[in-house]
C-alpha cells in the first residue's frame, strides 16, 4: 500500500523535464500561437502589422467577454453556481440596448455630444434593467434551492436560459436582425505602424476599462463588498457576523446582471447584428474565461476573458472561424493541465 | 428478513419522503418485476408503426445514456458537462462500419463481416450491429479515460468545464470532419451527414425495417434491461462503493486505500460505454449521424433527466430519463400544440415550445429539489439524522432477523 502510494524515485533527466514543465510549460502553451504566427509573418510580409491587428481586434472582443466572465465568476464565487442563465441575460442586454437606441432617438447622423449623453442614458437603463432581471432570476430560481443538493440550481439555470432564450425568440425573431451602425465601428480611429484601431475597439476598451476598475475597488473597498467576500468564504459564518447573506447574494447578481448589460450594449454596437442565440456562444465563452482565469477571482476573469479574445482572433484570421471553438478549448483544457485552479486560482471552497 | 413492520428507526422518517417511498423490499421487487413486464410487453398494445412507438424507443435510448452518465454524475460525483461526446463516437462508430461512407472499401467491393440482407450487398464496410456495439464500446471506453486524465487533478466544477470542453471538441471535429482527408477518406461527412445508416441486424431474425418499429423497441428495452442489470450490480459492487466514497470525501477514500486515479478512470470508462452502445443504436435507428445532432445542449439534456429524476438513483434516473424525452418529443410539439386550438385561440405554440421546456425545469426542480425519486443516502442526509442511516439499510436489516 505505502508502495503504492509514494511514487518511486525517478531518474534525473525525467526530472528536470517535469519541472521544466511545471515551470515553463504554461508560458510555452500560452504563447506558441501568437509567436508561431508573428515568426510566420515576419518571414512572409517582414513585419508584424496582422498580428497587432489581430492582438487589437482580440483585445476589443476580449472586453465584452470579460464584463459576462465577471458575471459569471462573482456567482459562482458566493453560491458556487454555474449560472448558465448568464448568457442570455447578456444577450437580453443586447436587445434591450437596441431598443433603446431608437427610443433615445440615437440615429447615424448623431452627433458626438448627442450619442455620447444618448449612448450613456441606454448604458445606465440597460445596466439597470439586466441587473433587476438577475436578481429576479435568483429569487424565483435560485434561492428557493439553496439548501437543495448543488446540482439542482445548475437545471434551474438552464430552464432559465431556455426561457429567456425563448423570450429573444419572440421579442425579435430567429433570424440574426442587423442594427443601426451608431458609431460607425469599423471605421478606423488611428494607425499604429499598421495596426488600425477602429471605433469600435476604442469603444469596447473605454467601457470596460472604468467598470472593472470601479467593480474591483468596490468589492475590495465598500461595506458591500467586504460582505460579498465573507460570504463567498463562508456563509454560516458571515451570518453569525450580522451579515445579511441574502441582502449580499441578491446584491452579487444585481452586480453581474449590470455588467453583462453593459456587455450586451458593447456587444451591439460592436458586432451591429443581434440575434436570440449570442447569449448561448457567449455564455459558454464567458464561462470558459472565467474558468481558465481561476473561478471566483475578478482579475482572473478579466486576464481569461482576455486571452480567450486573442486565441479567437488569431484563429478566426488564421485557422477558420469553424475551427475556433474547438481551438479555444484546446487551450483551456491544456492550461487546467499545467494550472488545475486557473491562471489566478484562489483557493475556493469547493476547489481547495 | 423484514417485512410490512419495518425496522423501529425507519419510522422516524416520513415514510412518503422516503426515496423508496417506506415499502418493504419485496413489494418494491414486485414494482420492478411489474414495471418491466408492463415496459416489455408495451408494444403489443399500440400501434407499431405510430408516432408514440417512436418516442418510446428514442426515450429508452436516452435512459441507457442517463444510466450510463449517472454512473460518472450520480455514483462517482464527477460532473459531466459532455457526454454527447460518447452519444456523437457511438453514432459515428456505428456510421463507419455500417454505412456506405467508405464507399472505396476494399476497391468499391465493400467489406461484410456476417451481415446478410440488402446491406451484404452494398459497397462500403458492413458489419455485424452487435459487432459495432463492441467496437463502440472499446471506442467510447477509451475516449472517456482520455477525457478523464486530464480532470485527474481538477476538483468539483473545474471537472465540468474541462469535460464540456471535450464535448464541444468531439462536437467541432464532427461539424468539420469533412475538412480533415486521409487514407481516401474524410474523418466525418459534416453537417451532410452519414446517411443512409445499416439497420439493426441481429442473429436469427431478420433484418430491421423502418416502418416496423416494435423490433427495435425490443431492442432498446433489452438495452435498458443490460444497463439497469449493470448498473445494480456495479453499485453494490467494490467498486461502486469506492465511487461513492469519492464522491462523499475524496480525501478520506484516498487514505482509506482506494486507489484515486483508477476509480475515477474506471467511473469515466463505464460510464462513457454506456454512451457508446446508445449512440450506436441511436444511429441505426434514425438512420443519420448528424454532426449537428451533438451539440452540448443535448450534454445538459441528459445531465436534466438525471438530475430530476434523482442523482445516484437508478430508478429515479429511469423515470426522470422517460419523463423528460416524453415532455420534449411528445407533450410539448404533439399535446401541448393542440391545446390553443381546442379552446379557440388563434396562437402558435410551437414558437414556445422550449421556453415551455424550460419552465417545466424549473417548476419541477423547484417542487422536488431532491429529485422525483431521490437516492436513499441522500435522502436520508438531507431528511434525517445520521443515525438512522443503520437501521433504515436493508442490508443492515437482513442481518438482524
Amino acid at each position: 500500500m505505502a508502495a503504492a502510494s509514494i511514487p518511486a524515485a525517478k531518474p534525473p533527466a525525467a526530472r528536470a523535464v517535469r519541472s521544466f514543465l511545471s515551470q515553463y510549460g504554461l508560458i510555452v502553451v500560452l504563447l506558441i500561437m501568437p509567436l508561431a504566427f508573428g515568426i510566420h509573418d515576419l518571414r512572409s510580409e517582414g513585419d508584424l502589422s496582422r498580428l497587432g491587428n489581430n492582438l487589437v481586434d482580440g483585445l476589443s472582443n476580449g472586453a465584452i467577454w470579460a464584463l459576462v466572465a465577471i458575471g459569471y465568476t462573482l456567482v459562482y464565487g458566493i453560491v458556487e453556481l454555474i449560472n448558465f442563465a448568464h448568457g442570455e441575460v447578456f444577450m437580453l442586454g443586447s436587445f434591450v440596448a437596441a431598443g433603446l437606441f431608437g427610443t433615445v432617438g440615437l440615429t447615424a447622423t448623431t452627433g458626438v455630444p448627442g450619442l455620447v449623453v444618448g449612448l450613456l442614458l441606454t448604458l445606465l437603463v440597460s445596466m439597470i434593467a439586466l441587473g433587476v432581471l438577475n436578481v429576479m432570476i435568483e429569487r424565483v430560481a435560485y434561492r428557493p434551492l439553496r439548501d437543495a443538493p448543488k446540482l439542482a440550481p445548475l437545471i434551474t439555470a438552464v430552464g432559465f436560459s431556455f426561457i429567456l432564450q425563448n423570450v429573444g425568440l419572440l421579442w425579435r425573431g430567429g433570424s440574426q436582425q442587423g442594427i443601426e451602425d451608431l458609431i460607425n465601428s469599423q471605421k478606423e480611429l488611428v494607425n499604429v505602424l499598421g495596426v488600425s484601431v477602429t471605433n469600435g475597439d476604442m469603444l469596447a476598451v473605454a467601457v470596460t476599462i472604468p467598470l472593472v476598475l470601479m467593480m474591483t475597488t468596490f468589492i475590495a473597498r465598500s461595506r458591500l463588498g467586504k460582505a460579498m467576500r465573507a460570504t463567498a468564504q463562508d456563509p454560516d459564518a458571515a451570518r453569525l457576523m450580522g451579515i445579511n447573506v441574502d441582502t449580499t447574494i441578491s446584491a452579487t447578481f444585481l452586480i453581474g446582471g449590470m455588467l453583462a448589460g453593459a456587455a450586451g450594449l458593447i456587444y451591439a454596437l460592436y458586432q451591429t447584428t443581434i440575434w436570440y442565440f449570442q447569449g448561448f456562444t457567449a455564455g459558454l465563452i464567458a464561462f470558459t474565461a472565467a474558468v481558465m482565469g481561476g473561478i471566483g477571482n475578478i482579475r482572473g476573469a478579466v486576464l481569461g476573458g482576455l486571452i480567450i479574445g486573442f486565441i479567437q482572433q488569431i484563429s478566426d484570421n488564421r485557422i477558420g472561424s469553424e475551427w475556433t471553438p474547438a481551438i479555444v478549448f484546446a487551450y483551456l483544457v491544456l492550461i487546467m493541465v499545467f494550472k488545475p485552479s486557473g491562471l489566478l486560482g484562489e483557493q475556493t471552497r469547493e476547489a481547495g | 428478513m423484514s417485512t410490512a413492520t419495518a425496522a423501529p428507526g425507519a419510522k422516524a422518517t416520513d415514510p412518503s419522503q422516503n426515496g423508496s417511498f417506506g415499502l418493504p423490499r419485496e413489494v418494491r421487487i414486485g414494482l420492478a418485476i411489474a414495471a418491466i413486464l408492463a415496459g416489455a410487453l408495451l408494444p403489443l398494445f399500440i400501434d407499431g408503426e405510430g408516432g408514440f412507438i417512436d418516442d418510446a424507443t428514442i426515450a429508452l435510448a436516452y435512459v441507457v445514456m442517463a444510466l450510463g452518465l449517472n454512473i460518472i454524475v450520480g455514483f462517482a460525483g464527477l460532473l459531466d458537462l459532455g457526454y454527447v461526446a460518447f452519444f456523437a463516437i457511438g453514432a459515428y462508430t456505428m456510421g463507419y462500419f455500417g454505412s456506405l461512407f467508405h464507399i472505396t472499401a476494399d476497391g468499391g467491393e465493400g467489406v461484410h463481416i456476417l451481415v446478410s440482407g440488402p446491406a451484404a450487398e452494398l459497397p462500403g464496410i458492413h458489419m455485424n450491429f452487435l459487432l459495432i456495439v463492441v467496437l463502440a464500446i472499446i471506442a467510447t471506453t477509451i475516449a472517456g479515460m482520455v477525457i478523464g486524465l486530464p480532470t485527474l487533478r481538477l476538483r468539483g466544477d473545474y471537472i465540468a468545464i474541462v469535460t464540456l470542453a471535450f464535448g464541444e471538441i468531439v462536437g467541432r471535429i464532427a461539424i468539420n470532419g469533412d475538412e480533415i482527408k486521409g487514407f481516401g477518406t474524410q474523418l466525418t461527412a459534416g453537417r451532410q451527414g452519414i446517411t443512409p445508416v445499416d439497420k439493426i441486424d441481429l442473429p436469427f431474425l431478420e433484418a430491421f425495417n423502418s416502418l416496423q418499429l416494435r423490433p427495435w423497441y425490443w431492442v432498446a428495452f433489452a438495452l435498458v434491461l443490460i444497463a439497469l442489470f449493470v448498473n445494480f450490480r456495479l453499485v453494490d459492487s467494490r467498486l461502486g462503493r469506492a465511487w461513492i466514497a469519492l464522491r462523499e470525501d475524496e480525501v478520506a477514500a484516498v487514505s482509506m486505500g482506494v486507489p484515486l486515479v483508477k476509480t475515477k478512470l474506471l467511473a469515466y470508462g463505464t460510464g462513457a460505454a454506456f454512451g457508446g452502445v446508445s449512440g450506436a443504436f441511436l444511429g441505426s435507428y434514425l438512420n443519420t449521424v448528424n454532426a449537428d445532432q451533438f451539440q452540448f445542449s443535448f450534454s445538459i439534456f441528459i445531465l436534466a433527466m438525471i438530475i430530476l429524476g434523482g442523482l445516484g438513483s437508478i430508478w429515479g434516473v429511469v423515470i426522470g430519463a422517460v419523463a423528460l424525452s416524453f415532455i420534449n418529443n411528445r407533450l410539448i410539439p404533439d399535446v401541448l400544440n393542440d391545446v390553443p386550438a381546442k379552446i379557440g385561440l388563434d396562437f402558435d405554440l410551437t414558437e414556445l415550445s422550449f421556453g415551455i421546456f424550460g419552465f417545466l425545469l424549473v417548476i419541477m426542480m423547484v417542487l422536488r429539489p431532491e429529485g422525483l425519486l431521490p437516492e436513499r443516502r441522500r435522502q436520508i442526509e438531507l431528511t434525517a439524522g445520521v443515525e438512522d442511516l443503520a437501521v433504515d439499510d436493508d442490508s443492515y436489516e437482513a442481518k438482524v432477523p
